[in-house]
């Protein structure tokens, strides 16, 4: 398998007042093609931060981060934002979905972002909401729609534009154990049928055998072992 | 740019469609610039109402001659000799073989403003014989002309419907005089329906100002002829002095002498509450942004830019402006476009005319709310532009 991402030497720090705050010191790590990896921490240990810098949605201060071949960490936040736009799928533990949207069209926001056709875009939503099960949901708004559905309906907007990865931060966190096991059986579909890859931040051990391995994260540091794993 | 134009579609629909969750902000804002669009008409159609009432009282081929330096006709004094040698001046014109001039003399009398009983200034103004002919577009539409010689008085419509005490066929009292009101004229959208007329030499006895005019009045055979006229008057020693204007210049003068008072009025006032609105349009789109923060931050999340954001916060406070200025027009026209007021005129006399709006009004009404809205959501806009696109806003 090639890797996706590949992060090498990335340093993160985050200034509170004068005191200098380091997250991630010389963080070194790659992820395969395909793969789907939890990360779990205690609070504070970079979870969060470290699915930003895997996202594009926050740059490091030094190190190299490398995404399906290409650095990432030295576009521009315009470049970087379509780069997200084309690659990643992102799902929340609390959905954000437009609460005055409908599920489609909560869908087929990210399809906004490319020059697709009305039409096509209107199928490419049919299908990703197919593929999590609420084709029957297409005109409910996520207030008429169960913690469950709306986290669903957050997964179909993720892939709707066929992104190769999918960054979920704590996506069970809000459901019930029943719920959760749906959502989590749903996201390994994805991973094995569709090949997306998935990094999922969680703080339950249940949700994190879901995925193919587990990283944990400590004081910005993984677990040496698991890493060659 | 198809892909921007879309984004821009998209988190305007979302935050125009949400201004419901922020309803009693978004209410508070819209009536704010409604209230100030409102009383930015008020004193422009007040202002805009005057001047055109007493601009469109003057006639091009009528001349006004009055003392030099006067700004008012109470200021003016025009002698019995003048008058004679002004009747001789070239293209006065003729009727029934005599010059078409007249002679005036205005006094103030009292009257009571109906609408809050309190005393005014009326203007009383005695007319020579060719005093209604020399004013077009006069009629007479309730009992007749006063008879020269007599103690009869006409009274202008306007006066009459805001004054008390001047009603067709009442007999009334002005200076120990007993004077009887025997008609009733019109004149729409001039001075002269503020008025009160009577015989000149009867107003010049009954007033004790025996032969003083104060204003003369000269039709003439063309507009071209002022010209001529005014040259002729300043080569003629005896009229020095004296100033030769045609009546519609007389009144664009009087126009933009009484209604710049009202414009200034209205502008600043207009500007102070345009800042006030502007501060709620601020506050309501800075609520908005931060109330719709984790929606920006999930777009932005997702690969929405920062202008789609920049110019969705933008359209929403345009549009809650541009309510509000639809609403302060609506409120201008029906609570007072066309409704007939009176003010104090440039002759220290109550003049009567209507609030008028007009299209270059409601077109600085519409700019005003524009530019509430634009700065509105100028500052805000940059706010949710800038906001960043990371997990933990999206999460909160």
């Amino acid at each position: 398998m090639t890797d996706l991402i590949r992060l090498t030497d990335v340093e993160k720090n985050y200034t509170r007042g004068k005191e200098k705050i380091s997250i991630f010191d010389k963080l070194t790590m790659r992820i395969e093609q395909g793969d789907f990896v939890a990360i779990m921490g205690p609070s504070g240990s970079g979870k969060t931060t470290l699915l930003n810098l895997l996202g594009g949605t926050d740059k490091a201060d030094k190190g190299a981060i490398e995404f399906d071949g290409k650095r990432i960490d030295n576009l521009n936040e315009g470049q970087l934002t379509a780069w997200r736009a084309a690659n990643v799928g992102f799902i929340f533990q609390f959905y954000n979905l437009m609460p005055i949207l409908t599920a489609a069209q909560n869908v087929e926001l990210p399809l906004l972002l490319t020059k697709l056709a009305p039409k096509k875009r209107r199928e490419n939503v049919a299908t990703a909401l197919k593929i999590v099960g609420l084709e029957d949901r297409a005109k409910h708004r996520p207030r008429e729609m169960s913690g469950g559905q709306q986290q669903r309906v957050a997964i179909a907007r993720a892939i709707v534009s066929d992104p190769k990865l999918l960054l979920c931060d704590e996506p069970t966190g809000d459901l019930d154990r029943t719920t959760a096991d749906e959502i989590l059986g749903t996201l390994q579909v994805l991973n094995r049928d569709l090949g997306k890859t998935i990094i999922m931040v969680t703080h339950d051990a249940q949700a994190a055998k879901f995925a193919k391995r587990t990283l944990h994260l400590d004081k910005g540091r993984f677990e040496q072992a698991e890493l060659a794993a | 740019m198809a892909s921007l134009l879309n984004q821009i579609g998209a988190v305007t629909a979302l935050n125009v469609r949400s201004i419901p969750q922020r309803g009693w902000m978004s209410v508070a804002s819209v009536v704010a610039v409604a209230l100030t669009i409102a009383v930015l008409l008020f004193f422009l159609a007040l202002s805009n109402g005057l001047s055109q009432t007493v601009k469109g009282s003057g006639a091009d081929d009528v001349a006004i001659i009055i003392r030099e330096g006067s700004n008012a006709e109470l200021n003016s004094v025009v002698t019995r000799d003048q008058l004679s040698i002004l009747t001789t001046g070239p293209g006065v014109a003729q009727r029934q073989g005599r010059p078409s001039a007249s002679g005036e003399l205005l006094v103030i009398v009292d009257g009571v403003k109906r609408s809050t009983s309190t005393n005014a200034n009326m203007p009383f103004r005695g007319i020579g014989a060719e005093g209604l002919a020399l004013r077009r577009g006069v009629r007479i539409t309730e009992g007749r002309m006063f008879n020269p010689g007599t103690n009869e008085i006409v009274v202008g419509a306007g006066l009459l419907r805001e004054f008390s005490g001047f009603e067709f066929g009442k007999s009334i009292r002005l200076r120990g005089t007993t004077w009887q009101i025997v008609g009733v004229f019109e004149a729409p959208g001039t001075v002269f329906e503020s008025e009160l007329w009577a015989d000149i030499a009867v107003t010049q006895s009954l007033f004790n100002r025996p032969n003083v005019y104060q204003t003369m009045r000269i039709q003439l055979s063309s507009p071209d002829a002022v010209k001529a006229f005014q040259d002729w008057a300043k080569t003629d020693a005896r009229l020095n002095g004296l100033e030769v204007l045609s009546e519609r210049a007389y009144y664009a003068r009087q126009a933009s002498q009484s209604s710049a008072g009202f414009m200034f009025i209205g502008l600043v006032l207009g500007i102070m509450m345009a800042i006030g609105a502007l501060a709620g349009a601020l506050n309501t789109m800075y609520s908005s942004v931060a109330a719709r923060s984790a929606e920006i931050a999930t777009l932005r999340i997702i690969g929405f830019s920062g202008w789609a954001a920049f110019f969705g916060t933008m359209v929403e406070a345009l549009m809650l402006s541009a309510a509000g200025g639809a609403l302060g027009i609506l409120l201008a026209f029906v609570a007072f476009n066309g409704r007939t007021t009176s003010t104090l005129g440039a002759g220290f006399t109550q003049l009567v005319f209507q609030f008028q709006l007009s299209g270059g009004i409601v077109f600085a009404a519409i700019v005003m709310a524009i530019v509430i809205g634009l700065v509105g959501g100028f500052f805000p806009g940059i706010r949710a532009a800038r906001q960043r696109p990371q997990l933990e806003l999206a999460a909160q």
